[in-house]
């Protein structure tokens, strides 16, 4: 336990420089009149 | 160099972000202090430097935490070069469709012209919108899952086509194994009892464009006749969300979701988004708008008080979240744990390469935006994609090859923002708007927080209960 640090999350953007790249997940458009998701804000789909 | 920490303060709270891991750190004033020296190897220099601010034995104690972190690998991760996992060669897999290049509203900050793209009224043939759903078969390869938005101007005034395609595209499916995700984006006018039922029973997903309060929409959206359109907007979209309620909706992966547009005559918007929200709707959207020398766009001068209205809105998403009435805003959503990969961070929103706009006539664009932009036509659905520099040069656009994005803390969430919007600014895809990555930035910020904040109440929640 941490006493000046809490870690939130398991992160795995490392880990998919190798798995990743299927192209199965949603277009992520970012202009100001759509689904407007932006890549950040989406989740995998496997 | 390239930026490998990004730390701020939202709302009272310290936050260290690591770049290349993705890993989210809630932290004190004391290390927010010393990552302003700490390299991962000067300790040192680090004790000497805040010995007078700090007692040494809380530094040392502190050092020994963030070396902890870089045992983990999350902190000071390697940098990320492009990965084989990101092919050469983009697959288009999402089709625009420019269902009707008309429109019944005549919405002030629209970029469509009123609908028309700068090109004559026109609506698309339910021949050219199959064709469209042919092409995307084609081009997509393996690729299973598939999609295609029905947009405008708006669509709902071209409903034979929208109804062939629909068609056409479900029986292709049962032929080719692949699966079409249908999205629908309306101002909804026409959205009557008809086309709401024909919609549902076809598991479509919605965008409802909507800009808040009455007089905020009213005054940016009114229709051919100079009206306001609020009324009739609504009383359809409660009707549409009344219709979706119950049953399996959420089992079909269809959403309905209400978004609206703020201008710089809005900028106090959480009272728009906390006004859609009072309405009922709880999927939702605000954006702000992009405009060049309008007096409705925004400008540097600007981001001061746009940035203090996002920490309004993060408050009051909160507020409502512990009050038992949170409600989903969509650039609040972030997975911090299972993210998208490095290469679709890489692909962003895929424009010119995975993503085409096709125009009412069968031409082939890079993106709806760019849908008459001189030196955009990619080529049609007949003659296939006669510009093929075009779209590599779009699939190679992405943030490692750009200058002001490489060293840029948030390159792995935004993917170097609206590539329509850089070249509406620069003429240059490669040269993103400025203003609009301030925004982003501030809006990410403020996402990171809010799954921060979620995370760590989970996790008291946890420790109680245990």
């Amino acid at each position: 336990m941490m006493k000046h640090i809490k870690t939130v999350n398991k992160p795995s953007m490392q880990k998919t420089l190798k798995t990743g790249g299927c192209g199965e997940c949603q277009a992520s458009c970012q202009s100001a009149c759509k689904t407007s998701c932006t890549v950040g804000n989406q989740v995998c789909e496997k | 160099m390239k930026a490998k920490i990004h730390k701020f303060v939202q709302n009272g709270t310290y936050i260290l972000l690591d770049i290349n891991s993705g890993a989210v750190h809630v932290i004190d004033k004391m290390i927010y202090d010393i990552m302003d020296t700490f390299t991962g190897e000067n300790d040192d220099e680090v004790i000497a430097a805040w010995e007078n601010t700090y007692k040494k034995d809380d530094l040392t104690e502190a050092l020994d935490e963030l070396h902890a972190l870089m045992d983990e690998g999350e902190l000071f991760a390697p940098d990320i070069d492009v990965p084989p996992t990101f092919k050469q060669k983009g697959l288009v897999k999402s089709l625009c469709l420019m269902i009707a290049q008309d429109c019944n509203l005549r919405c002030k900050y629209c970029f469509g012209d009123g609908g028309s793209y700068g090109q004559e009224r026109a609506i698309m043939s339910p021949e050219t919108g199959m064709k469209a759903v042919d092409f995307l078969i084609k081009s997509s390869g393996p690729r299973k899952h598939l999609e295609m938005d029905f947009f405008g101007g708006e669509p709902l005034i071209n409903m034979k086509t929208v109804k062939a395609v629909t068609e056409y595209a479900r029986k292709r499916e049962q032929e080719t194994g692949k699966k079409f995700k249908l999205t629908l984006t309306t101002n909804g006018l026409l959205l009557n009892d008809e086309n709401i039922k024909w919609l549902n029973d076809n598991d479509f997903s919605l965008v409802l464009s909507l800009d808040g309060r009455k007089e905020v929409h009213d005054a940016m959206r009114p229709d051919v006749g100079g009206n306001g359109s609020y009324d009739r907007a609504i009383k359809n979209f409660h009707k549409c969300l009344d219709s979706r309620k119950g049953g399996d909706w959420d089992y079909r992966g269809v959403y309905t979701y209400l978004r609206g547009t703020y201008t710089k005559n809005n900028m106090d918007f959480t009272k728009d988004v906390l006004s859609m929200n009072d309405e009922g709707f709880d999927i939702l959207s605000m954006e702000p708008v992009v405009l060049k020398d309008s007096p409705l766009g925004f400008t540097e001068e600007d981001l001061p008080r746009i940035s203090e209205e996002y920490d309004k809105l993060t408050e009051a998403y909160m507020k409502r979240h512990h009050e038992g009435k949170g409600f989903f805003f969509f650039h609040f959503n972030m997975d911090l744990s299972n993210g998208p990969c490095v290469a679709k961070r890489l692909s962003g929103c895929g424009a010119g390469h995975e993503y085409f706009a096709v125009a009412e006539n069968g031409d082939l664009y890079p993106c709806h935006q760019f849908v008459g932009r001189e030196g955009y036509r990619l080529g049609s659905l007949d003659e296939g994609v006669t510009d093929t520099k075009l779209p590599q040069y779009f699939r190679e656009s992405h943030v490692l090859n750009k200058e002001k994005c490489r060293d840029c803390w948030s390159r792995f969430f935004c993917s170097g923002g609206c590539h329509a919007n850089a070249d509406l600014f620069h003429g240059d895809i490669r040269k993103p708007y400025e203003v609009g990555c301030e925004i982003q930035k501030k809006r990410l910020e403020c996402a990171i927080y809010v799954q921060a904040m979620l995370e760590l109440e989970k996790l008291e929640k946890e420790d109680e209960t245990a």
